[in-house]
């Protein structure tokens, strides 16, 4: 017993200052690490959206020029993307995982160690261009978007920047994934079998899969762009007998599931948080598995309903149609699973559970659109339209994103052990749930009315929406410096947690005292 | 009336949703939906639209109404104990099963849809439309006619940054061309899209029709307009700096009219080629040269030749512009490959080439001397 108590002592022994943080391996301070690593990204590429509303504000140019709005909007999508919903999933799980299944630590805690530090690098060699034309704004970071379609991609001066970039964030994700299934495999408590981990932790799984079967692909595409610019090669030249769509195949290949990355573990928050507020069990545990193993199998086999108006014969549009509109029933499977969860439950409106119920309206909204742009003939209108940009700002904002947000409510007690200010926290989400509706709703009507995307300056009549869109998106940017403060705020104090935090929370991450421990379950947890 | 048509008039009346229904003039420029366009396919296009959107408003209804009701009666403070039930493989399978058959009531008419959409065969006129970084080039392939198209002077004014020009005062802003593309009324006209650096999308709304222009590849597609007017389309894939401004203007006329146009611009064609050779002034060239600036160069190279470094290089000073002419002509007439300097030689005549040419190398301070369309052939 004595032993234990020495080496248990040792443990908590940790080099404080920088050296904590570049040095460390344990899961909680990477996790940490990340999701601060994605906020900031997230501000960054929040500022960026910014300067693209304030640019539609009004017709006429009177912001940018139409070169730096490109580079905006690619700069916004990517920076979105692989800085800030990503990271933040990441960071979760390097948090929650171990937590949840009873584990000490990741599986391979320096690999976890070195799969984040890769990302700051990855992250200034993306931004670096930006800075590198003399002053701001003739910048010459990318401004192909940020889907980088060949042949426009081609004509970028500073491509390298952009596919070393891309290799090393792919390299973090593939890192990251094999952590996370290395972890999830072989760390789980005795007794936790597959079906009885947290749904959380099943979506992270299916999610790693996800990862390591597409970001070789993409790190393949944009090999084939580096070569193609400075070697010599045609892969996608039509000139030297390449194809500029075989690259659209090659990177929506990778590009669906993608998106399938960055919405599973929100499933999987959302999953944890309506029970818990709804005190009732999950309505259909199992369904709810399968129906993400079935949505990650279909996103490998849609990929083409991103680009119906190539050209493709129409066998092949027939089939991406039928197979796209497919993904509605699982997702309607997990939408209708939350709604019987919340059936006669008990529930209450903490701020994690609004955060997990505006999700379940305005992602139900996004999947909607989903299922009318999967309609090949109507997607010949819609495609390349604000509708588009609306139907994925759905998904992946009042998706994803407040998902995430969700979760720093929902386990933030957990983390500081200090409870947040309830009363802010609900001003942050009511303000952000109004005002995201204003900033995406209209943006529907534009697409449909005939605008396309990506453009900085439009015809008259569509002023009065894009007008509308951007003072929405004005608060909606401004109310997640709320989020920031509301966060520091917390860390830095508030009221003691308990260590349940919930009444009744589920899952073993509530057993142990909160703030948690820079170690736990040293010894493994009994489950029953 | 077709079939959807049909069910979608009743679920409209049902649901009240006139309002998604079209406009009304008190909404004029706050737009909402898609519009029904002027041909058949564009008109089956909007009606699945309405089926699929009545379809999910629907569900939506539906499944938010429960969530709804249970926000408001299962709430904790209004004394609700919860239940515990949970898994039921009967309501699994039922709500796995009625989205399945929502599919594919959804996926017939979709189906038909898209095979009339695909088939292009029988086709009264065919255009080669070519995408070009920033305009469209249109070619008549049985009429010989062919021209480029792009954005007109006035939009193209007062989309400068600072212009000071206020865009209300411009008509159809960003949605006028130089010069539009005539097509007759009521007959099938087939679009072959491709195009000559990046991908661009060639999209009028109102014809229901948008097909990529992508190199290497030809696409084929149609419509058959059945009201005269003009419609107005836009770019829809991104091609770059100036992706927001490259619009499409149809007009839809008789065939008496359309007629007419095809042998206006036969003779235009011709008169133009015998005009290309003949030598002319420094006045001539500078004032030719000055309008074949504003429509192709302008966009990168700027009003004052000053450019947009380090991209779009100056021409006011520039080693080029200002040293030795077979240089200068080589770039305008080859293009730099590699960058987005194009090719010229198939977008401008010799007299177009010649004058543009001198007048870069006579303006903004530059004095480097004239350049003849003779010169220009040789040099192609």
């Amino acid at each position: 017993m004595s032993t234990a108590t020495a080496t248990h002592d040792q443990h908590d022994h940790h080099p404080t200052g920088i050296t904590r943080w570049l040095f460390t391996t344990n899961h909680k301070d990477i996790g940490t690490l990340y999701l601060w690593f994605s906020f900031i990204m997230l501000l960054t590429g929040g500022a960026m959206a910014m300067v693209i509303r304030a640019e539609l504000l009004y017709p006429g140019m009177q912001v940018v020029d139409p070169n730096f709005f490109n580079m905006m909007t690619t700069m916004h999508g990517l920076i979105m993307v692989f800085g800030a919903i990503m990271p933040a999933t990441v960071g979760l799980a390097n948090w929650l995982i171990p937590m949840m299944i009873g584990a000490p630590d990741m599986a391979l805690p320096r690999m976890n160690n070195w799969s984040f530090w890769i990302l700051p690098f990855a992250a200034l060699m993306l931004v670096a261009p930006m800075f590198m034309g003399g002053n701001f704004s003739s910048g010459q970071g990318p401004a192909f978007g940020w889907t980088f379609y060949q042949p426009l991609s081609g004509q970028y001066d500073k491509l390298a920047f952009f596919i070393f970039a891309v290799h090393l964030l792919g390299l973090s994700s593939i890192m990251g994934s094999i952590n996370i299934i290395a972890t999830i495999l072989n760390m789980r408590a005795p007794g936790m079998t597959l079906m009885k981990m947290p749904l959380f932790v099943w979506t992270w799984l299916i999610t790693a899969f996800l990862l390591i079967a597409v970001m070789p692909v993409l790190a393949g595409a944009v090999t084939m762009m580096l070569t193609d610019k400075y070697f010599g090669t045609s892969f996608f030249h039509a000139a030297g007998g390449g194809d500029p769509v075989l690259f659209q195949h090659v990177f929506w290949f990778f590009g669906h599931p993608e998106v399938y990355i960055m919405i599973l573990p929100a499933f999987g928050i959302v999953s944890q948080i309506i029970p818990t507020f709804s005190r009732k069990p999950l309505f259909g545990y199992a369904s709810m598995v399968y129906a993400t193993a079935a949505i990650a199998f279909l996103s490998f086999i849609v990929w083409a309903h991103h680009m119906f108006t190539v050209g493709m014969p129409v066998a092949g549009e027939l089939y991406f149609m039928y197979a796209t509109v497919m993904i509605a029933v699982p997702t309607a499977v997990k939408v209708f699973n939350g709604t019987a969860t919340m059936w006669k439950g008990s529930l209450t409106f903490e701020t994690p559970m609004l955060w997990a119920v505006a999700f379940v309206f305005l992602f139900t909204i996004g999947g909607f659109t989903g299922l009318m742009l999967g309609v090949a003939p109507a997607d010949f209108q819609y495609h390349d339209t604000y509708f588009v940009v609306a139907h994925f700002h759905y998904v992946l904002v009042t998706g994803a994103l407040f998902a995430i947000i969700a979760a720093v409510y929902y386990w933030l007690p957990k983390w500081t052990g200090h409870m947040y200010d309830e009363k802010l926290a609900k001003i942050h989400f009511w303000v952000s749930a109004i005002s995201v509706n204003v900033l995406f709703f209209p943006q529907h009507f534009l697409g449909l009315a005939g605008m396309p995307r990506r453009i900085p300056d439009y015809a008259v009549q569509f002023a009065d929406w894009n007008f509308v869109s951007s003072i929405g998106g004005f608060v909606f940017g401004l109310s997640q410096i709320l989020f920031l403060f509301i966060v520091i705020k917390t860390i830095r104090g508030g009221a003691k947690a308990t260590d349940r935090v919930w009444d009744s929370a589920d899952g073993l991450e509530w057993t142990v005292p909160s703030p948690a421990p820079y170690h736990t379950f040293e010894t493994a947890p009994e489950i029953k | 009336m077709s079939a959807i048509q049909t069910i979608n008039k009743k679920l409209v009346g049902f649901f009240c949703l006139a309002l998604l229904a079209g406009p009304t003039s008190a909404w004029a420029d706050y737009a909402l939906n898609m519009t029904k366009g002027v041909t058949k396919i564009s008109e089956e296009v909007y009606d699945l639209h309405m089926l699929v959107l009545i379809i999910c408003t629907v569900v939506g209804i539906g499944v938010f109404g429960v969530i709804i009701y249970s926000l408001i009666n299962h709430r904790k403070s209004k004394g609700a104990v919860a239940a515990q039930f949970h898994e039921s493989t009967t309501v699994e399978v039922i709500w796995t099963t009625i989205p399945l058959v929502i599919l594919i009531l959804i996926a017939i008419p979709a189906t038909g849809t898209l095979l009339k959409i695909e088939d292009s065969s029988d086709a009264d006129v065919t255009i080669k439309v070519t995408g070009w970084q920033w305009k469209w080039q249109y070619d008549y392939l049985d009429e010989n006619v062919s021209f480029f198209s792009s954005l007109s002077e006035a939009s193209n004014k007062a989309r400068q940054r600072d212009s000071g020009i206020n865009v209300y005062d411009v008509k159809h802003y960003l949605l006028s061309v130089n010069e539009p593309i005539v097509v007759p009324v009521n007959k099938k006209v087939r679009i072959l899209t491709t195009s000559n650096d990046v991908i661009h999308a060639w999209w009028v709304p109102a014809l229901g029709l948008k097909r990529d222009a992508i190199p290497g590849y030809i696409n084929e597609s149609w419509f058959k307009a059945e009201k005269t007017g003009t419609y107005r389309g836009q770019c829809a894939e991104l091609c770059g700096k100036d992706h927001g401004f490259m619009p499409i203007v149809v007009e839809v006329v008789d065939q008496d009219k359309y007629k007419q146009w095809v042998v206006a611009k036969q003779e235009q064609a011709i008169a133009e080629a015998a005009a290309s050779g003949k030598a002319m002034s420094k006045s001539e060239l500078m004032a030719r040269g000055e309008k074949v600036y504003k429509g192709n160069c302008m966009a990168c190279h700027q009003d004052k030749g000053q450019g947009l470094p380090p991209m779009f290089p100056a021409l006011a000073g520039s080693k080029i512009a200002t040293g030795p002419v077979k240089a200068h002509m080589d770039i305008v007439i080859h293009g730099k490959p590699g960058t987005a300097m194009q090719a010229f030689a198939q977008q401008l005549n010799d007299a177009d080439l010649a004058a543009v040419i001198t007048y870069e190398r006579n303006s903004w301070g530059n004095s480097a001397g004239m350049v003849q369309p003779s010169d220009v052939k040789a040099a192609r």
